[in-house]
């Protein structure tokens, strides 16, 4: 079985993420790039899928500028066996990824699709979904375990009041959450072996699709900081700001 | 603008806060985007009830269903029972809570009806677009949806909850959906935590351990006291949850849940970026910590630096006597 693991280049989330002056989006000058966190929980996923003989392959996917191809290069690192990217150098919000990834879907007798339930700079959560209702299969959102059985998959999902235990049919949409797997660190080398592995890169027209979002960002702007800091001595100061000065007790 | 449909999530029959908090952000939007009247709907068992309850509410029509195939949620049923709501209806735009239903089922309905969603709104602002966060709420983006057909899902913390209003609107059986079941998958069975101690995001106040409390038996033990004298729902950060001392539903922050009690009470736990992320709104912040130097500091109104084994204990007794006196 083939697993396509789409991933996202996102900003470190350890730095802090500056938004310019006029709104127009955030400083890009001197940003760490990374994979997704969400998606590189996925890529494990697949590469321990294939250890234990459940899969053939695993094909990584992005969309974005040339300069993703480092993130692909990290996953292929890891042992993804070759990546595919769609060059877009423009924004692309959710609505606009779940086509671009359905026509990659379509390209190959893919089995499987695990992917991050979101990426940690837009926070959506939506591609995932979008993708499965467009391409008519079942999803299993918020993955925290992942059991394949041809022709199921049974997926324990991290849902509101705790979890929640699917079975649905391959292929299926998988979106990863954090509990899913620990990802491994790509080692030195699987760099160097990932030079070597195919990495194809397409266009949007290629694909016969053209570029246009429909979540338009008009502006972005910085909360207002929360002024905090302040410390008390003892319990019994605590209890008298929370009775006299916060006024909850 | 023609309809707005409004999901309306119910649990025993009664209407979640959540989904009155969206119905809140729908009347923002009726009056912002010139939505001609509001409707609902309420799916699964007890909608009928759910439906009931919502008629207080001033919606136009409350569409029902407590169809066999909607038992237990699925996201291919609920969305496509949706999707007949809003034809039925007339509506272009439908909002749900950003519940873990909401996340799930929203984007299906969105991509069946050719709509952008805008996830997680935290506001409506004066000239239109909405505001929603990025960067795990480090920051804020004015957006507008260029479709004609809209989805938007609402946090739970943005909003007040709606006010009933007029006892007004026609209660609609909404009739069998056709959807393709395999597609749908079925629900082999639930972990669910149980608890008498109110829902982490309704409640009013919240005490959340982390990974310092060291064990499942230390939250028991130091972390459920301190919830029970403040009357408080249980919160865990990303951390204690990975170890193994609470369960997932506890979690706060940017991937679990985001909170804004009036008091929330942060105990171990340091303060990482995602965490804050889920609680950065509440009304007061105390933090509890050992290290004077943990991020936590930066955002609480109330620290006390200091050992939370020593501390965490001599709080209950103070809060159990400040409540009763």
């Amino acid at each position: 079985m083939k697993i396509l693991v789409p991933i996202k280049r996102v900003p470190d989330y350890q730095a802090k993420i500056r938004v310019k002056a006029d709104g127009s989006g955030i400083e890009t000058e001197g940003i760490k790039w990374i994979v997704n966190p969400f998606d590189e929980i996925a890529v494990e996923e697949a590469l321990r899928l294939k250890e234990a003989g459940k899969a053939t392959e695993v094909i990584v996917a992005t969309i974005g500028p040339s300069e993703a191809a480092t993130q692909l290069r990290y996953t292929m690192a890891m042992g993804a066996d070759r990546g595919v990217i769609v060059q877009h150098d423009g924004y692309v919000d959710s609505d606009l990824a779940s086509k671009i990834l359905a026509a990659l879907f379509k390209r190959e007798d893919f089995g499987l699709i695990i992917m991050g339930k979101q990426a940690i700079d837009s926070d959506a959560g939506q591609t995932p979904q979008l993708l499965a209702t467009r391409l008519g299969l079942p999803q299993a959102c918020f993955a925290s375990k992942l059991l394949l059985e041809p022709p199921y998959a049974i997926v324990t999902r991290e849902v509101d009041g705790g979890l929640e235990i699917i079975k649905v049919g391959l292929p299926c949409i998988v979106s990863a959450d954090l509990r899913l797997n620990e990802p491994r660190y790509a080692p030195l080398p699987g760099i160097m072996k990932a030079k070597k592995k195919p990495l194809e890169e397409l266009t949007l027209a290629a694909l016969g699709l053209e570029a246009f979002s429909r979540v338009l960002i008009k502006k972005m702007s910085t909360p207002a900081v929360r002024q905090g800091g302040k410390k008390v001595e003892s319990v019994e100061a605590l209890i008298t700001a929370l009775q006299h000065e916060a006024k909850v007790l | 603008m023609s309809s707005g449909l409004v999901v309306l999530q119910n649990l025993d029959g009664k209407l979640l806060k959540a989904s009155l908090v969206a119905l809140s952000a729908a009347r923002a939007l009726q009056s912002a985007w010139g939505v001609s009247e509001l409707h609902a709907i309420c799916l699964g068992p007890a909608a009928a009830k759910a439906a009931e309850e919502a008629l207080q509410y001033g919606f136009g029509k409350v569409l029902w269903s407590e169809d066999a195939s909607l038992e237990k949620y699925r996201a291919v049923a609920f969305a496509a029972h949706v999707v007949e709501a809003a034809k039925q209806t007339a509506s272009d735009l439908i909002i749900s809570a950003a519940t873990s239903i909401g996340k799930d089922m929203m984007p299906r309905v969105a991509a069946t009806i050719d709509a952008a969603q805008a996830s997680e709104i935290l506001a409506v602002n004066s000239d239109g677009t909405l505001k929603r966060p990025l960067f795990a709420g480090n920051v804020l983006a004015d957006v507008e949806l260029q479709t004609l057909k809209r989805c938007i899902t609402v946090r739970g913390t943005a909003f007040p909850p709606a006010e009933k209003t007029s006892a007004t609107g026609t209660l609609i059986p909404l009739g069998s959906v056709t959807f393709v079941d395999a597609q749908a998958g079925e629900v082999v069975s639930y972990e669910l935590s149980a608890s008498d101690r109110p829902e982490l995001g309704d409640a009013s106040v919240v005490v959340s351990g982390g990974r310092a409390l060291a064990s499942s038996e230390n939250f028991q033990k130091y972390i459920f006291p301190l919830a029970d004298a403040f009357g408080a729902a249980v919160g865990a950060s990303r951390a204690a949850v990975d170890s193994g001392y609470a369960p997932n539903d506890w979690q706060v922050g940017q991937t679990g849940k985001v909170v804004a009690p009036q008091l929330y009470v942060a105990v171990g736990i340091s303060g990482a970026i995602q965490h804050l992320a889920g609680m950065k709104d509440s009304k007061f912040i105390v933090a509890i910590n050992k290290d004077s130097e943990a991020p936590i500091f930066e955002v609480a109104d109330y620290g006390l630096v200091g050992d939370l084994f020593a501390l965490v204990p001599q709080l209950t007794e103070a809060v159990k006597k400040a409540k009763a006196g």
